[in-house]
């Protein structure tokens, strides 16, 4: 079937069978790579994009529930100022190992930025709690949130 | 352990090498390129193109002077990337700024790990062995840029200066980028010498300043993992494995699955002794290829499939721990000791099977051609994949080409020397090929796939008991360590197996640091165990390190002593040791009396040191028990003596990566088998640490002129011992397996 939505803003139909999980129709058919499997079973967090600014895990999220809908993900979440000050902590305080978790992160983080601006890390602990990484770059993930609220603050 | 691979036989030495202890300062300056063989300077893989200037395989430089640097070695996280740039870069005196890096093609010649003879990224050695390596690469490109312009400006080479990436003569007041250069610098002549930087003069090497080279692409989900590589025409391949080790496909329906919209095709394909068989299917895209999967019905022959479970191997294992092992190392005259010991000391230590689970899950994309293939992957082990996919197509190596991608995570996964999970793709491309699919074939394993696929970190039990004379001095320390050898069965047996010890079951025990007079370490190797086992992030060091630093606890606790004034004494002639402990417990505070807890919580403080990868690392582990026995790891302090640190800032993320993956261990890791069968499938059942579980982390880099040695494993051995002290410390609860069982005991 025939899916239109928007992706980082741009009006987008995708040819797919509804129950096609939002991750793979963005990864395989909107060629947008960025947005990891991890697990299929929204257990890790990696597949995180904003629909309609909410965050939800792509895995488990069948694509023809997003129709009409506007998602984000990675690779346009810095079309806003909370994203790009997302990222810009991100890199500023070096926080990626592997990173294949991180775009997950990024867009919890962000998410979490949007309707709690001054995080404290019982806050943190609590909405990125969802998003696994192996290689446990935490420490960094906290203190990145932390810098990116202070730069929008 | 490191190893080595002779080139000429092909057979793997045990080398402990220790190229990193010699202090590279010493004689600092000119250098002669002794590990330039000439095929390392033939071809980069930019050589060719007219506009760029590539004077060796690890860098090239175009007209616009952006420099790339080539690395040979994996980027799975622990900052190889970086640390390589930084070398060549520094001795090219290139701006940070117009540095990149890709990862080089599969190519001993060129691109071998120096510690190892394949390429090859392991045992913490890639700065270690690069670390003069890459400054010499640099440095000669240096000294061709610096030619150029002498000749271009005529003025005498010596007067010429470079900084941050531009080429200056001051007193003509003449500068160029690197860039203008290049046509010129291509036609100078390489260097047979070059002179290398004194420690003084490093601007980027020991600065924390400098950001990863890898940061930028991977904050935007642009980094290319074996994951996001699409070729054109490309399938999906996703196969149905043997439920238990051994099973092999009886017969397989695949009508469903072919009924599947976007299913091109369904295609058995042959398992090896180590190596599953079953049933692809291939689908234009991952959903398709996954519901066809899930839609085949595959009917396994299990006759010789393996069906004993955990529980079964600990009991049988626990038996082979009442018979003397082989031995390991042997000092003194243990039984001497222990029928003169006042105090004995004697307990079971019990470690699960470990899945590495990467967040990528294992994946290989494959091109199969007329006597070749083309593979993309984020490879830890180059050129043994290349081999092991070469004999198995049988072609020659030459004709496989490896294109290396970011490895989204590893930890030893995907360095497998039975190459298990690259086999598969290229059998599946095989058998695809045989039926007529021409297609480039991208292999995805799903996280179920990739935790019931073996390979993990061995189940092992350990025995041990330590003697104590009558004023609790430490007289005779005996362990035994059973479980399954990572080195058996692999090329690397010759060489790592001295006489019946695989070093990697042993290493941490077998080289105890603490002086005790009377030592044995035992070892039984059991080969009825068909589990496929593999190296994990640290290796043997995951357990002995365990054993060894909650054993000197206990050892200090029976003496009444200080647990780290008794280690001082015991590691007297170990200074690195010492001073890796004596900066982490003053970080942490612990002449002072830790904080009370609230509301009846205990409160309690551990701390181990620990040798591995020619590294120390000293952790001290501050905790929170509640009332009710809920655990809370509050704070961490680390100190590490890794030699010179390149990047201190990747060092620190090292370590702090290194606690939380050993925490991860210690609180939840464990993989069990029921009835041949693993009974963990994702992560609900094989819990990884989250972030409301992670301490706070302090990281100390123990300062230091000498060479570089690892820093990607290290982290690791310390935590859980720590740890396990730390409960001791605060409920008086000795813990002897892994992971710990929580909550602990309630407060009385």
């Amino acid at each position: 079937m025939a899916i239109q939505l928007k992706i980082n803003g741009k009006p987008t139909t995708l040819d797919a069978p509804g129950e096609m999980p939002l991750l793979w129709a963005v990864r395989d058919l909107a060629n947008l790579t960025g947005t990891k499997y991890g697990c299929g079973m929204a257990l890790c967090g990696a597949c995180t994009v904003h629909v309609d600014g909410e965050p939800v895990r792509s895995c488990v999220t069948p694509v023809s529930t997003v129709a009409g809908k506007a998602v984000t993900t990675i690779e346009g979440v810095g079309q806003d100022r909370v994203g790009q000050a997302v990222q810009a902590a991100w890199q500023e305080l070096d926080v990626v190992q592997c990173g294949y978790c991180q775009s997950g992160q990024i867009m919890s983080a962000a998410a979490l930025l949007r309707s709690n601006p001054r995080p404290t890390d019982d806050d943190i602990d609590a909405a990125m709690s969802g998003n696994a990484c192996r290689c446990a770059t935490y420490v960094r993930i906290r203190a990145a949130i932390h810098h990116a609220a202070q730069a929008l603050a | 352990m490191i190893f080595a691979i002779d080139e000429n036989t092909g057979r793997a030495e045990a080398a402990l090498v220790n190229v990193s202890r010699r202090r590279f300062v010493q004689g600092a300056g000119v250098l002669v390129l002794g590990w330039q063989l000439p095929a390392a300077f033939a071809a980069a893989p930019q050589a060719g193109k007219a506009d760029a200037f590539t004077p060796n395989a690890f860098l090239s430089i175009d007209a616009q002077g952006r420099v790339t640097v080539y690395a040979k070695h994996v980027e799975m996280g622990q900052g190889a990337y970086t640390g390589l740039a930084t070398l060549v870069a520094e001795e090219l005196d290139a701006d940070w700024s117009q540095v990149r890096v890709e990862g080089a093609p599969a190519d001993t010649a060129r691109y071998k790990n120096l510690a190892m003879g394949i390429q090859g990224t392991g045992g913490s050695t890639a700065m270690a062995n690069s670390f003069q390596q890459m400054r010499e690469a640099g440095a000669a490109a240096r000294a061709m840029l610096v030619g150029a312009a002498a000749q271009a400006w005529k003025v005498d080479p010596a007067t010429i200066t470079v900084r941050a990436g531009v080429v200056r003569h001051a007193a003509s007041g003449r500068q160029a980028g690197f860039g203008e250069l290049v046509a010129a610098a291509a036609r100078q002549p390489v260097p047979g010498k070059v002179k290398l930087k004194s420690p003084k003069e490093f601007g980027l090497i020991g600065k924390s300043s400098l950001r990863r080279a890898d940061s930028a692409d991977k904050v935007h989900g642009r980094a290319m993992f074996t994951q996001d590589v699409k070729l054109p025409g490309m399938l999906v391949a996703m196969a149905a494995h043997a439920p238990r080790f051994g099973a092999t496909v009886a017969s397989y329906d695949a009508s469903a699955a072919l009924a599947v919209p976007g299913v091109v095709a369904a295609v058995a394909f042959e398992g090896s002794p180590h190596r599953s068989a079953g049933v692809a299917v291939l689908a234009r895209n991952t959903w398709a290829a996954r519901t066809g999967r899930d839609a085949l019905k595959v009917k396994w022959d299990e006759s010789r499939a393996y069906t004993e479970g955990s529980a079964d191997i600990l009991a049988r294992y626990r038996e082979a721990a009442s018979r003397p092992g082989t031995p390991a190392a042997a000092r003194g005259n243990v039984e001497a000791a222990f029928a003169n010991a006042a105090t004995v000391i004697e307990a079971d230590y019990e470690f699960p099977y470990l899945a590495h689970a990467s967040m990528e899950p294992l994946n290989c994309v494959v091109q199969l051609g007329e006597g070749q293939c083309e593979i993309w992957n984020g490879e830890q082990f180059q050129t043994m994949d290349q081999k092991a996919v070469a004999e198995y197509l049988g072609i020659a190596a030459e004709r496989v080409r490896i294109n290396q991608l970011y490895a989204g995570g590893s930890f030893g996964r995907r360095a497998s020397p039975q190459a298990d999970y690259v086999l598969e793709a290229v059998a599946i491309a095989r058998a695809a090929r045989k039926a007529g699919i021409e297609a480039p074939v991208k292999m995805v394993w799903t996280r179920e796939d990739d935790m019931r696929g073996g390979y993990y970190r061995p189940l092992y039990l350990h025995r041990a008991r330590l003697a104590l004379d009558p004023k609790g001095r430490l007289q005779a320390w005996h362990v035994r360590v059973v479980g399954q050898s990572l080195i058996k069965g692999t090329v690397f047996e010759q060489g790592m197996i001295k006489n019946g010890i695989d070093a990697t079951s042993v290493e941490g025990l077998s080289d105890l640091s603490y002086q005790v007079p009377n030592l044995s370490v035992e070892l039984h190797t059991p080969d009825d165990v068909p589990v496929p086992v593999q190296w994990y992030r640290s290796v043997g060091h995951t357990h002995t390190a365990f054993t060894a630093e909650t054993l000197i606890d206990e050892a200090a606790h029976a003496a009444r002593r200080d647990p780290v004034a008794l280690r001082r004494e015991l590691l007297k002639g170990h200074p690195r040791h010492l001073a890796a402990l004596d900066q982490a417990v003053r970080a942490a505070g612990w002449d002072r009396p830790l904080a009370a807890g609230r509301d009846g919580a205990r409160r309690g403080r551990g701390v181990a040191v620990h040798e591995s990868f020619n590294t120390v690392v000293a952790q001290v582990v501050e905790i929170t028990v509640n009332r009710d026995g809920e655990l809370k790891v509050d704070r961490v302090v680390c100190a590490v003596a890794c030699g010179l640190a390149i990047n201190p800032d990747v060092v620190k993320a090292q370590m702090e990566g290194g606690i939380g993956f050993a925490l991860s261990m210690a609180l939840h890791g464990a993989i069990t088998l029921e009835k041949g069968a693993v009974v963990q499938s994702n992560f609900h059942d094989y819990p990884l640490l989250r972030i409301n579980e992670m301490p706070r982390v302090e990281v100390h880099i123990v300062p230091s002129q000498d060479a570089p040695t690892g820093v990607g494993e290290p982290g690791v051995p310390p935590l859980s011992p720590a740890l396990a002290n730390a409960i001791f410390a605060a409920t008086g609860e000795r813990v002897r397996t892994l992971p710990i069982k929580t909550p602990l005991r309630k407060a009385v």
